[in-house]
């Protein structure tokens, strides 16, 4: 339960309705006796190779076989020509920093996680990937520097990939 | 199309709103608008409810807020476009009115944020970009957004973070003497610089607060805002664009051609073509904007992609001053979202408010005469941002009727 459900059970018990007082503006707030809890599931059948690739260890774009349009984020269907042939290439992994930010304050889904670096790079296939890059220390970052995308396992085992410096 | 003008505005206070429901916190508003404009909720015949939701309990504020303030039972219908979901309100509104639909639509911006926690809300908001590939395994946060195209603008143009906090001193500045700000207090370089890291290079005062709030607009056609005003303030061109979802399929900046929105550029040209507004010229046509300043590296995007000056002079617009009022253009000379407050919905509403009151030379008496501008070409802008480009609107209101 949340902090929040917490504090409307036990106002429930002392005086009979989920009442609190907020202690800044000392103004009544009804507290929701509901509770929703929210986790979404996503069809990936069209992506599923990407999935497939990650546990293979490889990371990979998607190029129209009509246009020749490269998409990162892969993608099935082709905004260009409309076409829904695609092909599935790994990216070798290589390429070059262009922006990032470090992750302060960080959303309670990610609160176990200590602060993290975001960068967006552009891999030498010319498509552009957004991702954590694992650093030590982020004074290092330079405008344009060498970085390897590289398929990682989380604490807890979950696949994804980063980006480390080269 | 018929021409359209704004003939009543309200806005309520900004703020922390635990005193109030979501329908009650529009009646402020609304009401406000409706003794502005001198009709009664019977008159309006539409009315354009914009809200972003998730955070508040509510999830019909159309219907909601339109029986408490009394308009059944005339339609009504949410419109959300994130954070520019007031401005979108505002073009449905026009054109139901434009189109002849109906005569007399109210915009409708509001957003009750604090029914959930802060943490919460940043969530929420951190899920606003392409949900699976930026937030699912990496955590993106708004301000982290942002951030990306501070880094961005450093590395091409020299940016320093002590720039970044000229933008919020202005804005809390002003904001100190508008009423229905949800900061009141002037802040220092050092207030900023000494604030903690939010999303590095961001800090806590570059940064809009979390806040309630709700504005009203409402619209007429010529024959009825004749006769209800002697000042109608006229829409004369709204531009409108979307960007791309992902972040990292964004070109221009990425490629460092600017660190700007390509939707901000595009809306503000159409804009600008509906106005007669020379886009390299831009600030010389208009006298007072308010620009999407979520934060404070945004503001400094806006100068350039509304074409107020070139690429890379945006820093030096703040640092000579040159968007306080009495400078080149005076730019959210009423605390910006910055310090005014960004209540999601309402902001594009409030961008209105402020507007109009500066046009019919009202916003002195209402906030300061430091805070008035000059009104020379009769002219005002409104740029409002949804997510992060993702959806961008301009507006531009104006003394003289469009088409005469």
């Amino acid at each position: 339960m949340s902090q929040l459900g917490e504090k409307a059970k036990k106002a429930i018990e002392d005086k009979g309705l989920p009442i609190v007082i907020d202690e800044k503006t000392k103004l009544p707030l009804y507290v929701d006796v509901n509770e929703l809890l929210l986790r979404y599931q996503f069809g990936i059948a069209k992506i599923y190779k990407f999935f497939e690739g990650l546990r293979e260890g490889k990371v990979h774009m998607t190029q129209c076989k009509k246009c020749g349009e490269k998409f990162f984020p892969p993608r099935a269907d082709c905004p260009k020509c409309l076409s829904q042939d695609m092909d599935w290439i790994p990216l070798s992994g290589r390429g070059e920093l262009l922006t990032f930010t470090i992750v302060n304050v960080k959303p309670p889904s990610f609160a176990n996680y200590k602060d993290y670096v975001v960068a967006i790079a552009e891999m030498e296939e010319g498509v552009r990937v957004l991702a954590w890059l694992d650093v030590d220390d982020p004074k290092k970052i330079r405008p344009r520097m060498k970085v390897r995308l590289r398929v990682v396992k989380r604490p807890g085992g979950l696949i994804t990939y980063e980006f480390a410096p080269t | 199309m018929r021409d359209v003008a704004i003939v009543g505005v309200g806005h309520s206070v900004f703020g922390n709103r635990y005193d109030v429901r979501m329908d009650e916190l529009a009646f402020e508003a609304v009401k406000e608008a409706l003794l502005d404009a001198g009709l009664s909720a019977k008159d309006v015949e539409f009315v354009v409810c914009a809200n972003a939701g998730g955070w508040s309990a509510e999830s019909l504020p159309a219907a909601l807020c339109s029986e408490y303030f009394g308009t059944l039972p005339r339609g009504s219908m949410r419109v959300e476009a994130a954070c520019a979901s007031g401005s979108a309100a505002i073009l449905v509104a026009y054109n139901l009115v434009a189109s002849g639909y109906v005569n007399v639509a109210l915009a409708l911006g509001v957003e009750k944020m604090h029914e959930s926690p802060s943490l919460v809300q940043v969530e929420l908001i951190g899920r606003g970009g392409n949900y699976f590939w930026e937030f699912e395994n990496f955590g993106m946060t708004f301000p982290a957004y942002y951030a990306l195209h501070a880094t961005a603008y450093m590395w091409k143009y020299g940016l320093k973070e002590e720039d970044l906090a000229e933008i919020a001193v202005k804005n809390h500045y002003y904001a100190s003497m508008n009423p229905k700000a949800h900061f009141r207090t002037k802040i220092t370089i050092e207030t900023v610089m000494k604030s903690r890291y939010i999303a590095w290079p961001l800090k806590l005062f570059d940064c809009c607060p979390l806040t309630d709030g709700s504005a009203a607009v409402i619209l007429a056609d010529e024959k009825t805002a004749k006769k209800l005003t002697d000042t109608p303030v006229w829409i004369s061109g709204i531009g409108s664009a979307t960007g791309t979802i992902n972040m990292s399929t964004r070109d221009k900046f990425l490629k460092l051609e600017y660190s700007g929105l390509e939707s901000a550029v595009e809306a503000a040209k159409q804009a600008y073509r509906m106005s007669g507004i020379d886009y390299e010229n831009a600030a010389k046509f208009i006298d007072v904007a308010c620009v999407h300043d979520c934060f404070t590296i945004a503001e400094l995007m806006a100068y350039e992609d509304l074409g107020f000056c070139r690429r890379g002079e945006g820093v030096k617009l703040i640092r000579e001053k040159q968007t306080y009022n009495g400078g080149l253009i005076p730019v959210n000379v009423d605390g910006g979202l910055k310090a005014k407050g960004h209540p999601i919905g309402a902001t594009g509403c409030s961008m209105l408010y402020t507007l109009t009151k500066q046009l019919r030379r009202e916003y002195g008496k209402y906030a300061s005469p430091e805070a008035q501008a000059t009104i020379r070409h009769g002219r005002a802008l409104a740029h409002n941002v949804g997510g992060t480009g993702h959806y961008a609107y301009v507006t531009i209101l104006s003394l003289e009727k469009p088409h005469a």
